[in-house]
Order: structure tokens, then C-alpha cells, then sequence
């Protein structure tokens, strides 16, 4: 948009009118993608059997959309890091998440997670937000299921509220300090250059 | 197609192959969390394997060191965070064996009770699993659906879903809930239900037999040569069952059977488990109709925290309240090795004392850890296939193997 | 308890045990000289009266901050008997000497279980084995400096693979998960 030239009362109309059509663009993404998260659960701890319990059929994570847990990072956009991450798992937990595509999201699933825990030792990462960015914090040690589902729809309001695009084209942030908020597409035109 | 002769010898020659390194883990669904498998291939034949763990340790000795007497039960429910239970009574155990404390009657057909509860837990998740990796996946939901209504009753006995926390050094935190009893049978009744379901689905199942039996074999004398216990040993044949051998709690009081198969293969360590389902069905129904009134706790102000009523209206009952939480039980100085039989085998302590309010060592001989040990054994010079029902049956929990 | 175990090495092997004595159990240790430590284990699983075949753990006690602190580690071996019933109680004491790594003969030719132990014991205490096949760390990951269950060790030396984003630690401020 910046190389046409075109006069500023035309401009701010157009931007309005672009303004308005993004947003529309931005909630229906929003809708779609908040319910159909597909999930790498990298359980690790004892928070894995509470996952399996949320994924089975009394408690169901299936009802939110989130039901199937894809076992690959690059077919995933929900990281769920489940139980404790060591030092010596943290550079395995960066890996998988730089490998997952943008939009991504990341819930940190119980305490041990989230903080440390009560591993406040030798051996423990005290947090993942130490190396990767989260957007949803789930407390519990671990977590009840009920817990677990209210987490999921934490992260769907967040994800609502996001600013989605077809195409970005703002220079790419290298800290990618806030997942899912720039989606990034490589590859032919977009289709947004049809419209002026 | 005019050297056609030629392209089928071709086809018939040697090939040029040389031996495969895969990568196994550490975040590969089929490695239940956090193991690392080196795997050198050579077609679909291992040639060679090597576990690689510690990718979930915590520092289970060293945070243990740290706390007092009291405060370690919570890690210890993290280390076969699915049967918590069998590790805090476990860990108390041997704390009491310590002391040389004996504890109320009743506390001890209590843990009996939680520990063959959790007991079912275990074998309910693993048999689960095992359906679940071979394709399985309503054998998985049976199993967990059962295994849901133990741990409401758990979560009723204890306050936690998992992590129960539950006992103290000399008996236990608080009585059965009112009403607790008749929901455990009901609830025994159910798992028996939901049980046989699942055995139903996979027992006589073609696939699931074909894939089980004859793969992930180990003889005897690897067996006990790597210290295999617990089902995995029993499926080879040795009856041995530290229940049986070494009665501890109230077991000798108890009448059940100790299953042992055969073969020491997949199929004859799922089937032990399924039968140790069974028992422990018989175990707690006969822990329930012989549970005797009394005490959970012993009365010794030295040891367990004196009742409500009297830390808010003595002094004496303040002081040790405050004595036991600030520095903890004292424990004399000294040593102890105590094992009880958890859900994959011998649970071990060996406890140090400095003679203070907090442990100077305590060493815990995880079943997981010499089992995982012989997985190398158990798969070289088998398929690749054969290795995802061995690492199921052998039920390897991260949280204990890795400590 | 491991009594008659102990009794039946006595005689058999001259001077195997250094020391006997009973813990708070009333379970009897013996305390086995590091150079006798090959044969008394071989005795134990090889002669049919004993039949020490069921591998039990092994672990390592730093005694640093115990009242007589010399020799400064103690290897426990426990190995069980199906036959006798029976666990046997074996301890070894080794010491650091100055610039030294403590070392002990491995028994991983006579039991395959103690292979992962005294890794285990290596990778957590510094105790190197004689003869072990594969000594590396097992738990721990390489890179890592010192051996952390030592009572020297710091309880939160936490050693980072990876170069932490900067956040708000409102409780131990940022930072502080690499300090050693």
C-alpha cells in the first residue's frame, strides 16, 4: 500500500474502509482458529496424566476444539508444556517450538511449568517463559481437568481478541515477543492486492 | 524392457546398505514423555540401542535433603506420580522402620486399601496404554474411565486427584471419609466391569496378540541379572513378591495370589498385570470386611502433630506443633534399607540419619530405573515395531526412573 | 537378616568384611575392603549356597557434613536372594585423597544391573569405576561441571544450556536460573 501515491483525504478513506474489512478478516480468523486448536502436548511429569485425563471421554477437550493432539510440531499451533522441563530438556522445548509455525500459542500446564515449582534446585528450569513466550498460565500441581478446560478458554478469548491477518507485512520482529500476533506468509501475492 | 533378465538380477543383487541411526524421543509419543532412544537400524532389525534419560530429573535427592522429614512426602508422590499413594506409605515406611515405630492397626489396613488402589491405578493406565500405542484407542477410554472413578475415590480419601500427599511418619493425616466404604465397593464393582470390558477388547484380540506375545522376551537370568522386579520379573516365571515374601503392613493377614507367567515376554507381562487387577479387587474387599477400629495415628506428640483442639488450648500441644513443623520429626541418627512391593516392582529406601530434623540422604531404588536398564536387552535383534509394546508393558514412569 | 549371608562369606572367603555391624532395623552390614570387593560380589552370585542372583541397587553416601567425616564416601550395595529370602547389605568405603578422583572397581562383569548404578554414582557423586564399559553421566547432560548430590554442591547451581529471554521475577529477580 505504501508505493501508491495517492492524495490524504483518499487515503484515510481507504485506510478506514481497509480498517474495517481487516477487522472483519481479523475476527472470522480469530473464530476459526480459536476453535480448532490442534495441540502438541509435550508432557513430560506427572501433569500428563492429568492430561490424559482432560483428552478422555469424562472430561473431553474435544468440546473446545481442541481435540486432537498432533504428535508433530509443524502440524501444530497450540504448544501445551506439560510438566516439569529441565535443563537438560530446555533446548529440546526451544527447538519444538521454533519449529511450529506462525500463528503459534503457548499454555504452560501446572506449576512446575510455569515457575519451577518446588524443584527450586540444581536441575529444573525455573519456568519456560525463562526461554519461550506463554499465553496462558494453568496453576496446579497438578491441575485439576476442570482447571485444565478453563485455561483452554482463557487462551480462545485471547485468541479472539488478537489481531489477525491474511498477510503481514511488517518487518519481522526478531524477538517474537507475542506470538500469534503476526502471521507471516511466504510465497506468492497475496489476495489483498486485488482490491486497488 | 529388451534386458529384462538382467534387471531381475539386478534385482536379486546385494545391495549396498549400510546401518541406520534413528533418533527416538526425547518428545516421541511412543516414549512415554522423556526417554531418548539411540537406535541403530539395520533394515527394520535393531542393531543396537541406548536409552538416554535424565530428561526429567528434579533433583529428587538433593530436594529431599534440603526439607525435613515430613516435607519430602510430596516428592515423593512425583515419582511414580501414578500410584502416589504406594510411594508415601512407602517413604513412611521406611522413616517409621527408622524410628522403629509401630503404627495403629487400622492405619495399617488403610494403606493397604490406598496402596491396592493405587495399585489398579497403575495396571489400569499401563494395560491402557498399551491399547492405545497398538491402535487400540476404546480400550484406552475403558481403561481410563475406570481408572477416573479410583481416583474420585482418592481424591475423596486424600484431597488430591494425584499428588495425594496423604499418611504421616506413625500412621496417618485423617481417618476414611463417612460413606467412603460403600463407594469403594461400588466403585470395585464398576472397575470389574469396565475391566473385563477392556479385557474383552484386547486378550483374544488377533492383532494385539500377534504384536504381544513372543516380542520383548528376556530370560530369567537376564531378568534377575539386571534386577528386574514386580510384574515384569513374575512374568518370567520367578514368583517372587515381597507382599508374599517379606509381609509388611498387614499382607500376611490378607489371603491372594501372586500371578506368574511364563514366557517373560509382552503378552505374559500384560497378562500378570490384568490378574494383578483381579487381586488387588480381593485385597482391598478383604482389607474392608476385616478393617478394625481405633487410632489412625499414633499418640506421641514427639513423632505426629497432636490433634487441633489441644495445638489451640495447651501449651504443650503448641510447642510440639511448632517443634514438628519448624524442625521437623527426630529422627535418631542411623541408617535403613526398606522395601516395599509397589506397582512395577521392589520401591526401596535406604534412609541416612544425621540425627536432625531433616534427612542426610535418602537413596530411592526406583523399580523403573534397572528394568528401563535392560530395555537394550530386551529389543536388540528384534523389529522396530516390537519396541513400542515393550516400552509399554514394561510401564516405565519418567518421574521415578529419572528421580 | 543378611546374617547367615554374611556368616557363609566369612568362612568361605578370608577376611572378606573390614567391619559387621547391625543398623536401626537390626539388619546386619558388612563392610568389604574395596580390593576384596570383585570377589566377595562373584561369591555372592556364583556359589549355590548363597545365590545372590537378584540385583538389588547401589547408591552413594558423601559423609561430608557427618560428625566423623573419613573416609569421606561410602558405596551401599544391596543384592537380593531369592532362595535365602535374604538381602544382603555390603558397604564400601572409599576416600578422596587430594587431586584425586575416589575410585573402585566395577562389578558390572559380575551383575549387569550395576551398570546404570555406578553411572548413576559417577554422574553424582565423582566415583570412578574401574573397568566399567561405559562410564559417562546419566542423568545429568555433559556439559554439566561437578557432581551435584555432593554436600559441597550448591543446592541451586543451576547450570543453563540455553541464554534466558529477560523477565520479571518478582520473587528472585531476573537471572538467577544460571547462577552456579
Amino acid at each position: 500500500m505504501a508505493d501508491v501515491d495517492v492524495a490524504p483525504v483518499l487515503a484515510t478513506r481507504r485506510e478506514e474502509a481497509m480498517g474495517f474489512l481487516e477487522k472483519m478478516v481479523s475476527k472470522g480468523l480469530g473464530w476459526a482458529r480459536k476453535y480448532s486448536l490442534f495441540t502438541y502436548p509435550f508432557a513430560t511429569a506427572c501433569c500428563g496424566m492429568e492430561y490424559m485425563s482432560v483428552a478422555a471421554a469424562r472430561y473431553d477437550i474435544a468440546r473446545f476444539g481442541a481435540e486432537f493432539p498432533r504428535f508433530s510440531p509443524r502440524q501444530a499451533d497450540l504448544l501445551m508444556v506439560v510438566g516439569t522441563i529441565n535443563l537438560k530438556q530446555a533446548p529440546i522445548l526451544k527447538r519444538v517450538y521454533e519449529q511450529m509455525c506462525e500463528p503459534k500459542w503457548v499454555v504452560s500446564f501446572g506449576v512446575c511449568a510455569s515457575s519451577g515449582g518446588f524443584y527450586d534446585n540444581y536441575a529444573v528450569l525455573q519456568g519456560i517463559d525463562r526461554i519461550l513466550p506463554v499465553d496462558v498460565y494453568i496453576p496446579g500441581c497438578p491441575p485439576r481437568p476442570e482447571q485444565v478446560l478453563d485455561g483452554l478458554i482463557l487462551l480462545q478469548e485471547k485468541i479472539a481478541g488478537q489481531r489477525h491477518k491474511l498477510v503481514d507485512r511488517s518487518p519481522e520482529s526478531p524477538s517474537q515477543a507475542q506470538p500469534g500476533r503476526n502471521y507471516k506468509r511466504t510465497g506468492p501475492p497475496p489476495l489483498e492486492e486485488g482490491f486497488h | 524392457m529388451e534386458n529384462a533378465p538382467d534387471i531381475e538380477g539386478e534385482l536379486e543383487a546385494h545391495l549396498q546398505s549400510k546401518n541406520l541411526v534413528i533418533n527416538m524421543g526425547p518428545s516421541h509419543p511412543a516414549m512415554h514423555g522423556t526417554v531418548r532412544m539411540k537406535i541403530e537400524l539395520e533394515g527394520e532389525t535393531i542393531v543396537r540401542a541406548d536409552p538416554e534419560i535424565g530428561f526429567l530429573h528434579r533433583g529428587f535427592q538433593k530436594s529431599c535433603e534440603n526439607v525435613t522429614w515430613a516435607q519430602c512426602l510430596p516428592y515423593t508422590d512425583r515419582l511414580n506420580y501414578v500410584s502416589a499413594l504406594m510411594n508415601n506409605f512407602g517413604y513412611l515406611s521406611a522413616v517409621e522402620a527408622l524410628i522403629g515405630l509401630e503404627i495403629p492397626e487400622r492405619a495399617k489396613f488403610i494403606r493397604v486399601i490406598g496402596s491396592e488402589l493405587h495399585r489398579m491405578n497403575d495396571h489400569l493406565t499401563c494395560v491402557g496404554a498399551v491399547g492405545l500405542e497398538l491402535g487400540g484407542f476404546s480400550a484406552f477410554l475403558y481403561a481410563i474411565e475406570a481408572r477416573e472413578l479410583i481416583t474420585d475415590r482418592v481424591n475423596e480419601l486424600t484431597g488430591a486427584r494425584l499428588t495425594t500427599s496423604f499418611g504421616r511418619v506413625g500412621g496417618l493425616n485423617r481417618d476414611l471419609p463417612p460413606g467412603w466404604i460403600d463407594k469403594v465397593l461400588k466403585t470395585l464393582d464398576k472397575v470389574a466391569e469396565l475391566r473385563a470390558e477392556v479385557e474383552g477388547l484386547l486378550t483374544r484380540n488377533r492383532i494385539f496378540v500377534d504384536r504381544m506375545r513372543g516380542t520383548g522376551l528376556i530370560t530369567t537370568p537376564d531378568a534377575l541379572d539386571y534386577g528386574f522386579t514386580g510384574p515384569c520379573l513374575r512374568a518370567c516365571g520367578v514368583n517372587y513378591d515381597i507382599r508374599k515374601q517379606h509381609p509388611y503392613w498387614v499382607y500376611d493377614q490378607l489371603d491372594f495370589e501372586v500371578p506368574v507367567g511364563q514366557n517373560g515376554d509382552n503378552f505374559d507381562r500384560y497378562l500378570v498385570r490384568v490378574e494383578e487387577l483381579k487381586q488387588c479387587d480381593r485385597i482391598i474387599r478383604q482389607a474392608i470386611a476385616k478393617l478394625p477400629a481405633g487410632p489412625v495415628i499414633i499418640d506421641d506428640w514427639r513423632i505426629a502433630l497432636p490433634p487441633k483442639q489441644d495445638v489451640y488450648n495447651t501449651i504443650e500441644g503448641v510447642m510440639s506443633h511448632f517443634k514438628l513443623i519448624m524442625e521437623g520429626v527426630q529422627v535418631p541418627a542411623g541408617e535403613v534399607y526398606h522395601c516395599t512391593e509397589a506397582a512395577n516392582g521392589e520401591l526401596g529406601w535406604y534412609l541416612v540419619s544425621s540425627g536432625a530434623g531433616h534427612p542426610y540422604k535418602v537413596h530411592v531404588r526406583a523399580p523403573g530405573f534397572p528394568i528401563l536398564a535392560g530395555v537394550p536387552r530386551m529389543i536388540e535383534g528384534k523389529m522396530l515395531a516390537d519396541l513400542v509394546p515393550t516400552f509399554d508393558t514394561i510401564n516405565m514412569i519418567g518421574g521415578e526412573v529419572e528421580q | 537378616m543378611s546374617k547367615v549371608a554374611l556368616d557363609t562369606l566369612s568362612v568361605k572367603l578370608s577376611q572378606p568384611f573390614v567391619e559387621r555391624y547391625f543398623d536401626r532395623s537390626g539388619a546386619e552390614w558388612g563392610v568389604v575392603h574395596p580390593n576384596a570387593l570383585v570377589e566377595v560380589v562373584s561369591a555372592l552370585k556364583h556359589d549355590p549356597g548363597l545365590d545372590f542372583k537378584l540385583f538389588g541397587s547401589m547408591d552413594a553416601v558423601d559423609r561430608l557434613m557427618l560428625p566423623e567425616p573419613h573416609p569421606r564416601f561410602e558405596v551401599v550395595y544391596l543384592i537380593r536372594s531369592i532362595p535365602l529370602n535374604d538381602v544382603i547389605r555390603l558397604k564400601v568405603r572409599v576416600a578422596e585423597l587430594q587431586g584425586e578422583v575416589p575410585e573402585l572397581p566395577s562389578i558390572t562383569p559380575v551383575y549387569q544391573g550395576a551398570n546404570w548404578w555406578e553411572r548413576f554414582i559417577w554422574d553424582f557423586y565423582g566415583i570412578r569405576f574401574r573397568g566399567h564399559p561405559d562410564l559417562r553421566r546419566i542423568l545429568m547432560y555433559e556439559e554439566f561441571k561437578g557432581h551435584p548430590l555432593r554436600k559441597d554442591y550448591p543446592l541451586r547451581g543451576r547450570q543453563g544450556l540455553l541464554p534466558e529471554r529477560p523477565i520479571k521475577d518478582i520473587y528472585r529477580g531476573p537471572g538467577t536460573s544460571s547462577v552456579v
